[in-house]
C-alpha cells in the first residue's frame, strides 16, 4: 500500500514540523482518552492548555510554569548531550536526588550558620553529587561493558532508599516533632533558593538553567567538543576515525548530565520543595527525557518543550482537582505527546509514499 | 541453436530519479557462459535482480525454456532452476557449512545425509569443502564455495554469478574456472557478472555490454581485446594514470614486530607486521579480503593503538598516538567503508571536512571552529576533485559512492600528508572516477609523500605501485619490485589457494 522511502537529505521543515503534529495528534487522542472517561474533551484540553496561562487563577499558575519548567529544562539539556552521542542516561530521577541530598546534607550540617558562601557551595556540592552517582553506570560502561540504560535506571531506585532513609534518619528534623522530613531550607535564608521576583516564580534555577541553554548551544554548534559529540552519535566509528576518544566521550556525557541533574535536584530542595522529604521526587528526571526528545535534542527546543511540559503537568492539575480526571490519565496524555514525537520523527528522515503497482 | 535456456526481451525498470535498465535485451543458450558486462551503475545488479525474481520489471517479457517466465520471489526463480551466488555472502559465522546449507533449503535432509551430499558435489566439481567446520573460520574462497555447493545442490539450469573473483587469489580464480567450465560442459549456463576483462575474455563465451542501463553492445570476448572491451563499457577511452616514479632513500614510515589482536570475534589478528615505506614511493598491499586489511589500516590511522616504536613516522615513535595526533605529525589514512567510517552520512560535506582536516588545516583555535574557514576547504576538496555535489552543505549521504570517495580522497590529499594509507581507495568508483583518485595518489607521491595503498583490485596495485606486499592471514609478505612480478607470483604472496592442498583435481 505504502512504502517507506529515505530521504537523501533529512527534511528541515519536518524536523520542526514534528512536534507540532505530535502536539496537534495528542490533542485529539487525548481529548478522545477524555471523552472515554465521561470528561468533556474540549473543556479538558482547554483547562491544560489555556487555563494556566490566561484563566482567572493564572496569577497563580503562570509562576508555576517557570518552578516547573526549571528543572524540566536543566535536566533535559544534560540529558540532551549525552543522547545526541548516543549514551543514554534514563537515571537523571536519581542524579537528581542525590545532587538533592549533598546539598541539603551541606546545608543541614552548618545549620543554624549564616554563610553568604553557602548557597554557591550547595550548587557545587548538588553538581559533584549528580556527576558522581552518573558516573558511576559511566563507569561500569566503559571498564565492564555493562548497560547504561539499565545500570542508570537501577540507580534511581537506589537513590530513592537512600532519599527515604535521610528523610526518617539522618537528615530528619529534630524539632520536627518525630515527622519524617528534614528542617525546611526555605526557613535558613543562607541556604534558600527563593524567588529572585516576587510573583513570577523566577528562582536561581531557572537562571542556571537558561544558562544551560546558552551553554549547550554554543558548545553543539559552535566547538569541537560538541562536534565530537554529534559525530560519536551519528557515526561512532567515524568518530573514532577522527580521534575521538570514546570512553572519555561516555565518561564526560555521563558526568555532565549527572552534574546538571544533580544541579536542579539542589535548587528544588532549597527552593519548591524545601525540606529532604520521602516524596521529594515527583519524576522531573523522567520526564525530561520526554522533554529532551519533544525539543529535538536541540537546546532551543528543549527550552520550548520544557515550558509546554510544564503546562501539562500544571493543567493536568488543575483537571485533576476540578474535573475528576485521574492523575494516570495525564500521564498518558504525556506519554502520548512523545509517542507521537518519536512516531512523527520518522518523516524527518524518510517519506512515505504510494507504493508502485509491481508488473505482473 | 535451439531454444534458448533463457530470453530476456525489452526489459526495464526505472527507479526514481535513475533508469536503471532501459529495455534490455538477450538471450542465453543451455551451457554458455554469458558475461555481463559493465561500470559500476550501469544496470547489471537490476538486471540479474529481475532474473531471480527479487525485482519485478516495469515492462518487458522473459522467457525461460520458450515458457512465459515471471518469478514472484527468489523461492519461484530457484524452482524453476535459477540459482545465484552473490557478491556479499549470507552466511552465518558461528554455523558449520552444513548447517548454513541446511539454513537456506525448504525441507533440510538430516545433517549427516547434507554432509555427504555437500561431499559428494564438492567432489564432483573439484570445491574442497569440510560440511562440518564453521563458516566463521573459513577463508572467503571457501565462503564462496559454501554458496556455491548451495546453488549446485538445486541442480540449476542457469547459475547467476555476481562479481565472484573479487574475493578469490589468481589460483583459486582458477579453480573456480575450471568448476564453472566443468558446470557449462553439462549443460549449466552460466551468467557471469563482472568488470574484470581479462577474466571474462577467459571465461566467457559471449558478453552483453551495458552502459547506462541500456545494452550498447555484444560480442565474443575472446575476439576482442581488453582495451576494447573496456572502450565499449565505459564509452570513451581512458588514459591510463601517468607515473614519474621517484623513490627517496629517505624513510618515512616504518613498522616493526606489529602484533595485534582482533577487536571483535572472527576479526583477524596482525601477525608480526614490518614495512618500511620510503617518501615518493607507492607501496600496494593486495590479499583477499578479510586477511587482516581493515586491521592494518586502524593500526596506522591510530584507531588501535600499540607500543610506540613499533611504528616510526619521519623517525618519531608514534605507535601509542591516537589519529589526531598522528594527523597533525603527517600521517593520514581513508578507510575503505565511505559511509560510517570515512566520513559521517548524516552531517554535511563541510562538517565531514572539518571532520579530519581541523588540525592541519587550522579550522578551530582553543577548540572554536571556524566555519567559514572549515566550508571553504571543504569547497576546495569539491573543487579540486571534481566532486559532482549542489554544494559542502549537502549531507555526505546523498553522495554517490564515486563521489564521496573522491571526497574522502580529496580531504586527506589536500592536507599535504607525509604519509598517506588508503583502503580500497577505488571500490565501488566508476572508471574514470577511479582513474582520477589513482592519478591524484601518483601526483601526491609525486611531491615526495610515502603512500600505502591497500586493495583487492590487483590491476589497480600493478598500476600505481612501486612495490608490492600482500596480507594473507594477518601476515604482510615481504615487500618485492611491484614491475615484473607475475599474476603466478602474486597469487602465491597472498596464500595461493586457501584449503587447496587436497584438490589438485
Amino acid at each position: 500500500m505504502f512504502k517507506i522511502e529515505k530521504r537523501p537529505t533529512p527534511s528541515a521543515k519536518w524536523n520542526w514540523g514534528a512536534p507540532i503534529v505530535a502536539v496537534v495528534l495528542t490533542m485529539i487522542f487525548g481529548g478522545a482518552l477524555f471523552a472515554v472517561l465521561n470528561v468533556n474533551p474540549f473543556l479538558a484540553i482547554e483547562k491544560i492548555f489555556y487555563e494556566p496561562l490566561f484563566g482567572e487563577y493564572s496569577f497563580y499558575y503562570r509562576p508555576q510554569l517557570l518552578v516547573k519548567a526549571g528543572p524540566l529544562i536543566l535536566i533535559a539539556i544534560g540529558l540532551s548531550l549525552g543522547f545526541r552521542a548516543g549514551i543514554w542516561n534514563i537515571g537523571a530521577e536519581g542524579q537528581y536526588i542525590i545532587g538533592a541530598l549533598c546539598a541539603a546534607g551541606l546545608a543541614l550540617a552548618v545549620y543554624p550558620m549564616e554563610l553568604p558562601i553557602l548557597f554557591p557551595l550547595m550548587v557545587i556540592a548538588g553538581a559533584i553529587g549528580g556527576a558522581l552517582w552518573g558516573l558511576i553506570p559511566a563507569f561500569l560502561k566503559t571498564r565492564f561493558g555493562t548497560n547504561e540504560i539499565l545500570v542508570s535506571l537501577m540507580l534511581v531506585y537506589v537513590a530513592e532508599q537512600l532519599l527515604a532513609s535521610m528523610a526518617l534518619g539522618l537528615m530528619k528534623n529534630p524539632e520536627g516533632m518525630g515527622f519524617p522530613g528534614s528542617r525546611n531550607l526555605q526557613q535558613y535564608p543562607s541556604a534558600n533558593n527563593a524567588e529572585l521576583i516576587a510573583g513570577t516564580g523566577m528562582h536561581w534555577g531557572v537562571v542556571a538553567a537558561l544558562i544551560s541553554v546558552i551553554f549547550a548551544y554554543v558548545v553543539l554548534s559552535r566547538h569541537m567538543f560538541g562536534f565530537h559529540l554529534r559525530m560519536s552519535g551519528l557515526a561512532p566509528r567515524a568518530a573514532k576515525f577522527a580521534g575521538v576518544n570514546p570512553t572519555r566521550m561516555v565518561l564526560i556525557c555521563m558526568g555532565i548530565s549527572g552534574a546538571l541533574a544533580g544541579m536542579a535536584g539542589m535548587f528544588e530542595i532549597s527552593g519548591p520543595a524545601g525540606q529532604v522529604s520521602i516524596d521529594f521526587n515527583v519524576g522531573y528526571g523522567f520526564t525530561a527525557i520526554i522533554v529532551a526528545f519533544l525539543g529535538r535534542l536541540n537546546p532551543v527546543g528543549i527550552l520550548l518543550a520544557g515550558l509546554l511540559m510544564a503546562l501539562t503537568y500544571i493543567g493536568g492539575e488543575i483537571t485533576q482537582s476540578q474535573m475528576g480526571l485521574p492523575l494516570a490519565a495525564i500521564q498518558v496524555f504525556q506519554g502520548m505527546l512523545l509517542f507521537f514525537l518519536l512516531a512523527m520523527d520518522l518523516l524527518t528522515n524518510y517519506r512515505i509514499r504510494p507504493a508502485a503497482k509491481e508488473a505482473v | 541453436m535451439g531454444t534458448p535456456l533463457l530470453t530476456l526481451s525489452g526489459l526495464t525498470k526505472a527507479y526514481p530519479g535513475v533508469v536503471a535498465n532501459d529495455d534490455v535485451s538477450f538471450d542465453i543458450q543451455p551451457g554458455e557462459v554469458h558475461a555481463l558486462l559493465g561500470e559500476n551503475g550501469a544496470g547489471k545488479s537490476t538486471l540479474v535482480k529481475m532474473i531471480y525474481g527479487l525485482v519485478s520489471p516495469d515492462s518487458g517479457r522473459m522467457a525461460l525454456n520458450g515458457a512465459p517466465y515471471t518469478p514472484a520471489s527468489p523461492n519461484a526463480a530457484r524452482a524453476a532452476g535459477v540459482a545465484m551466488v552473490f557478491q556479499h555472502f549470507s552466511l552465518f559465522d558461528a554455523l558449520t557449512v552444513a548447517e548454513n546449507v541446511a539454513l537456506g533449503m525448504d525441507n533440510p535432509p538430516s545433517t549427516g545425509e547434507l554432509a555427504s551430499k555437500i561431499r559428494s558435489v564438492s567432489d564432483a566439481y573439484g570445491l574442497p569443502l569440510d560440511p562440518h567446520r564453521t563458516v566463521g573460520d573459513l577463508s572467503a574462497g571457501e565462503r564462496q564455495r559454501v554458496e556455491i555447493i548451495r546453488c549446485l545442490l538445486q541442480d540449476p539450469k542457469l547459475l547467476i554469478m555476481d562479481e565472484p573473483t573479487s574475493v578469490l587469489t589468481p589460483q583459486e580464480v582458477e579453480i573456480l574456472f575450471r568448476t564453472l567450465r566443468k558446470l557449462s560442459a553439462e549443460g549449466t549456463a552460466i551468467l557471469y557478472i563482472s568488470h574484470k576483462l581479462e577474466e571474462i575474455r577467459a571465461l566467457c563465451d559471449n558478453a552483453t555490454i551495458l552502459r547506462l542501463g541500456k545494452k550498447v553492445a555484444t560480442c565474443i570476448p575472446a575476439q576482442k581485446t581488453a582495451a576494447e572491451l573496456a572502450e565499449m563499457m565505459v564509452g570513451s577511452s581512458l588514459t591510463p594514470p601517468k607515473r614519474v616514479s621517484q623513490v627517496s632513500e629517505e624513510v618515512a614510515l616504518h613498522v616493526s614486530g606489529l602484533n595485534l589482536a582482533p577487536a571483535q570475534a572472527f576479526g583477524t589478528s596482525l601477525r608480526d607486521i614490518t614495512l618500511t615505506l620510503h617518501k615518493g614511493e607507492v607501496l600496494g598491499i593486495g590479499g583477499v579480503a578479510g586477511n587482516g586489511q581493515d586491521e592494518l589500516l586502524a593500526a596506522l590511522s591510530g584507531e588501535r593503538l600499540c607500543a610506540p616504536s613499533q611504528i616510526m613516522l619521519d623517525g618519531r615513535p608514534v605507535g601509542n598516538l591516537g589519529p589526531a595526533q598522528r594527523r597533525k605529525m603527517g600521517l593520514l589514512a581513508a578507510p575503505e567503508e565511505r559511509l560510517g567510517h570515512a566520513a559521517v552520512p548524516d552531517m554535511s560535506l563541510t562538517e565531514n571536512a572539518l571532520m579530519t582536516g581541523v588540525t592541519r588545516q587550522g579550522l578551530a583555535k582553543g577548540g572554536w571552529i571556524n566555519w567559514a574557514a572549515t566550508k571553504g576547504f571543504a569547497e576546495r576538496v569539491i573543487h579540486q576533485f571534481d566532486v559532482r555535489t549542489p554544494g559542502p552543505h549537502v549531507a555526505a549521504r546523498a553522495l554517490s559512492g564515486g563521489n564521496l570517495q573522491k571526497f574522502v580522497i580529496g580531504r586527506e590529499v589536500l592536507q599535504a600528508p607525509h604519509v598517506l594509507v588508503v583502503n580500497q581507495p577505488t571500490w565501488g568508483v566508476d572508471a574514470s572516477a577511479a582513474a582520477a583518485i589513482r592519478q591524484a595518489l601518483l601526483d601526491l607521491a609525486a611531491k615526495g609523500a610515502a603512500i600505502i595503498c591497500i586493495s583487492q583490485d590487483l590491476d589497480e596495485l600493478m598500476e600505481i605501485s612501486d612495490r608490492f606486499a600482500a596480507l594473507n592471514e594477518g601476515r604482510l609478505t615481504h615487500a618485492r619490485p611491484a614491475a615484473g612480478l607475475t599474476i603466478e607470483e602474486i597469487g602465491l604472496m597472498m596464500g595461493g589457494a586457501h584449503g587447496m592442498e587436497a584438490a589438485h583435481v
